[in-house]
């Protein structure tokens, strides 16, 4: 063995931690990463509990869903029926990595390696994340949230903070915007802008509301405009800018959850992509201390023993299954790509004209930056690893009286099973697509939302009316929801229900 | 460029407030949850927290979401047997390969139960809340023992240790300046005198100038001499001693041990012993017990042979009765101490002794007690000493309860009606 050794042992010092994070950056900075500067943070157990509790964000306001994540997290954690994750990393500018104390010194350079290295550069260069999120000012605008809510429990109550947070979050997945840029956060203009904002918007909702008689001309009353005058899919916004009862508070509380929402939003887009670069970077940066003699055999024993178990998939009929493994879909993939550049077979120069023989890491930067997972794997799923992973697609359709499996790994079968694979990551796809439609300005104020139906999947008849109960919440007047296929309304909910309503009457 | 933080020594409950939030919430199913555990727990156990369950049903929060149906495909790994165009049943129930992956899991069967810890404090304060001890008019009697020491501004006055730096130099300095303001005034004057006279091109050997130097010096010397820092400078913060009142109260446990209590018996009153000194201990600061046990006669005892220990005999209940006022009078009066008297009986009694018991209580006794439970742990009819203490009831209807019980199951219940917050 060289001098070059950095440890020996498995425990680890704050030293120790700096050497293989110099000799780690190193590697990294030589294989071109670009990274965020590293805010590399040691906790103990109980606090990365509270990290996990709170989704990853390092301040977060106050609300019970995260109390309940806590102590779902420390049940399982006590008896031991689940290990806490190796690492959490807030896509933030220092980019803010945590490491157990109770790791090994092993555990801490793959953290450092995955998390300080891969997720950084993901985060850094990502396309979604580049023009969704904005790094630097997270984590301000999480502390002018934190403190905003806090300062509205003060002056509303708890309970009408909490039930208004409520509302918000089972509308979480309807509060970003698909298709525009959002703006930028900034905590300092944020409060500067906020009161203006708050004035503005209630003049603005006053003018909507206003209703003198005398603006109802007989010859106005046939091209009345609807409103909104294209269907809204972002319904929190909508809620922020047009709900008729709300406080500005409150409207400055949804708008809160809807930024955290549009944070987060990239994430969704991006887990097998950003986890198989930080899987494929460690494996990489890891190996190569390795080869440089700077770590013992039993390092790299005890680094395998974990990889593997990263990215271990079970098959579909073992009990572990649940579903696709994000980190092992991700990791051969990126794997597969760089063998692709390097050492491609027949098949992958029919397949992959473009990239096969290419310089590996410039085509690899290329993907990381240009995709989200569902373009990712159209893009780049080879039949090598359909063939490896033994990818089969099956069709469960109520129409039919079995289940059929539609294609597999084979020559006829590749093409479909990609596809299928893909959309299965589309967001769209997942989430019932819920737009509104209309509201009742002139009348008795009611909203109407359309759901277009996907592939004649229905909604969850019990979490749709609880859902719609925030929503009337949050609106005030009743709500409408239709469920619709082909023109055709197949399920209709209301809330109030209506049954209630004609007794009533 | 990375940064290596330390943040182990951070806060680490930063949860604490959302799992308080949580608590808050989901009140109700908690103390339900922690009424079942009660009557499920041993005895030995009540100081330690609990596990609570909730359907998780009630804590689901509601997202838009696929309903099973419709057309859905999937893909799936680790194919070992299949080739395009197989066909199998659908599995049963639902669930399973309904496609939209979580979503239907999350509202569809999921439906188990949430399970988490509460500490042994929340597991009381939920067992406890809407109790109320009655009759707490002495509950704040001072005790004279105890003193806490409270800042009571600065004196001039005081131990070395506690002198107050800021303001003894303080005093120092504005004694420097009024000691010194009149030479220093004078000293400006000599000095632009002589600035003045060197201007006219005297020299300095001019003996006018050099008087008026030495004038200069002397003034000099004696602000010099004002001592920096004097012994009337100095300052001491000053402490006074007041006194805490603290409430306490003593609990007397009677227990009859004659042949007829048989060991259930016995664990259920203890059961509820246990109980009430848990409630107690949480509204007093010291709380002390008394143990007695009786057939014939009375005895006190500790803790262990109070529940343990076996004897037989008749039943002579005002033999514990006397006892206990001789202990009140020698060791607990009442003008210090509130007192609290629990009996548990299988309601046998002599005869005659009920006559005795009832002059005993109300001459004696009840004036002395806040507060005296009786509970009767037999499924018979009521029996002497019960009819005899239904007529103490009548007289003294806020100081005296009786209550019958059956099984360990209803302690808790009729617990909570003994205690139970009375809305004004």
């Amino acid at each position: 063995m060289s001098n070059n050794l950095i440890s020996t042992g498995s425990e680890w010092s704050f030293e120790l931690v700096e050497a293989y994070d110099t000799a780690i950056a190193a590697i990294a900075e030589e294989f071109g990463l670009d990274t965020y500067p590293n805010q590399i943070e040691v906790i103990s157990s109980e606090q990365m509990m509270d990290a996990y509790a709170s989704t990853g964000m390092p301040i977060g306001y106050q609300h019970w869903s995260y109390g309940k994540q806590f102590l779902n997290v420390e049940q399982s954690y006590k008896r031991g029926q689940m290990g806490l994750a190796y690492e959490i990393v807030i896509n933030s500018d220092p980019c803010i990595a945590y490491l157990m104390e109770e790791n090994t010194m092993m555990m801490q350079a793959l953290v450092i390696a995955h998390a300080c290295y891969g997720h950084n550069s993901f985060f850094k260069g990502n396309y979604l994340f580049r023009s969704w999120t904005d790094a630097s000012s997270i984590i301000d605008y999480l502390v002018f949230a934190k403190n905003y809510i806090s300062k509205c429990e003060e002056k509303y109550g708890v309970d009408a903070v909490e039930s208004l947070l409520d509302s918000c979050h089972a509308l979480m997945n309807y509060g970003v915007d698909r298709y525009k840029r959002p703006y930028p956060l900034s905590a300092h203009e944020e409060k500067e802008r906020q009161k203006e904002r708050e004035e503005y918007l209630q003049k603005q909702i006053n003018d909507l509301w206003r209703t003198i008689p005398k603006e109802l001309e007989p010859e106005n009353i046939k091209d009345i405009e609807r409103f909104p005058s294209e269907p809204q899919e972002n319904i929190l916004y909508f809620f922020e800018k047009h709900s008729p009862l709300l406080e500005p508070w409150q409207r400055e509380v949804v708008r809160i959850v809807r930024k955290v929402a549009q944070y987060f939003y990239p994430q969704r887009q991006t887990q097998v992509m950003n986890e198989g670069w930080a899987c494929f970077w460690h494996h990489l940066l890891i190996n190569e201390l390795y080869n440089r003699g700077q770590v013992t055999d039993g390092f790299m024993l005890e680094f395998m023993q974990s990889h593997t178990s990263v990215i271990y998939q079970p098959p579909y009929n073992s009990e572990y299954f649940s579903g696709i493994n994000p980190y092992t879909l991700g990791f051969h993939m990126m794997s597969d790509i760089r063998r692709i550049c390097e050492e491609p077979t027949a098949e992958d120069k029919k397949w992959f004209p473009d990239i096969a023989g290419s310089n590996w890491q410039e085509t690899l930067d290329f993907a990381m930056r240009n995709f989200k997972d569902e373009s990712f794997i159209l893009q780049f799923l080879s039949p090598k690893l359909m063939r490896d992973l033994k990818l089969f697609s099956i069709l469960d359709d109520d129409e039919n009286q079995n289940i059929e499996v539609t294609s597999i790994h084979d020559e006829s079968g590749y093409q479909e099973v990609r596809e299928l694979l893909s959309a299965q990551y589309n967001l769209g796809n997942r989430e019932p697509n819920i737009q509104i439609h209309n509201v009742d300005v002139r009348g008795d104020r009611s909203i109407t939302l359309h759901h277009y139906r996907f592939n004649r999947k229905p909604l969850e008849v019990n979490s749709t009316r609880e859902v719609l109960k925030h929503i009337h919440r949050l609106w005030g007047f009743d709500v409408h929801l239709h469920s619709i296929d082909d023109n055709e309304t197949k399920q209709s909910f209301h809330c109030p229900p209506i049954e209630d309503k004609q007794s009533q009457e | 460029m990375s940064y290596i933080i330390d943040r182990r020594l951070n806060t680490k409950k930063k949860s604490t407030v959302n799992r308080q939030r949580f608590l808050r919430r989901y009140r109700q199913h908690i103390k339900k949850a922690v009424a079942d555990a009660i009557d499920k727990r041993s005895i030995t156990d009540v100081k330690q927290g609990e596990k609570i369950s909730i359907p998780g049903k009630d804590i689901e929060e509601y997202t838009f979401t696929h309903g099973s149906g419709g057309r859905n495909t999937r893909v799936l790994p680790g194919n070992d047997q299949f080739i395009a165009g197989d066909q199998m049943r659908r599995p049963k129930g639902g669930g399973g390969s309904g496609g939209s992956g979580n979503g239907a899991s999350d509202s569809g069967e999921g439906m188990d139960e949430f399970v988490f810890q509460i500490s042994q404090e929340e597991f009381l304060d939920f067992m406890f809340e809407d109790l109320e001890l009655p009759n707490l008019v002495k509950r704040q009697l001072a005790g004279n023992e105890d003193f806490e020491m409270k800042r009571a501004g600065i004196s001039n006055e005081g131990s070395p240790g506690k002198v107050n730096i800021i303001r003894s130099l303080r005093s120092a300095n504005s004694r420097r300046i009024a000691l010194t303001g009149r030479k220093r005034k004078q000293l400006k004057a000599l000095e632009s005198e002589i600035a003045a006279l060197l201007l006219q091109n005297y020299s300095e050997e001019d003996p006018i100038v050099s008087e008026l130097m030495e004038q200069v010096q002397v003034l000099r010397h004696k602000i010099k001499r004002v001592p920096w820092l004097d012994d009337f400078d100095l300052k001491y913060n000053l402490h006074v001693k007041h006194p805490v009142p603290r409430s306490r109260a003593v609990m007397f446990c009677l227990m009859d041990v004659s042949g007829s209590m048989d060991r259930q018996t016995k664990d259920t009153a203890k059961r509820f012993f246990l109980l009430l000194y848990l409630f107690l201990q949480r509204n007093y600061e010291k709380t002390e017990v008394v143990f007695i046990r009786h057939h014939t006669s009375a005895k006190e005892v500790d803790e262990e042979e109070f529940f343990y220990s076996r004897e037989t005999g008749g039943t002579i209940v005002s033999s514990a009765l006397h006892l206990m006022d001789e202990v009140i009078t020698e060791r607990y009066p009442p003008s210090q101490w509130n007192i609290y008297g629990a009996q548990a009986s299988d309601g046998d009694n002599w005869e005659d002794d009920s006559s005795i018991c009832y002059d005993l209580l109300t001459n004696k006794l009840m004036s002395k007690l806040q507060y005296f439970s009786y509970i009767e742990i037999t499924s018979r009819e009521g029996q002497a000493l019960w009819h005899t203490y239904q007529k103490i009831l009548e007289e003294y209807p806020s100081n005296f309860t009786m209550k019958n019980l059956q099984h360990a199951r209803d302690i808790y219940p009729v617990f909570r009606q003994l205690f139970h917050k009375k809305v004004a």
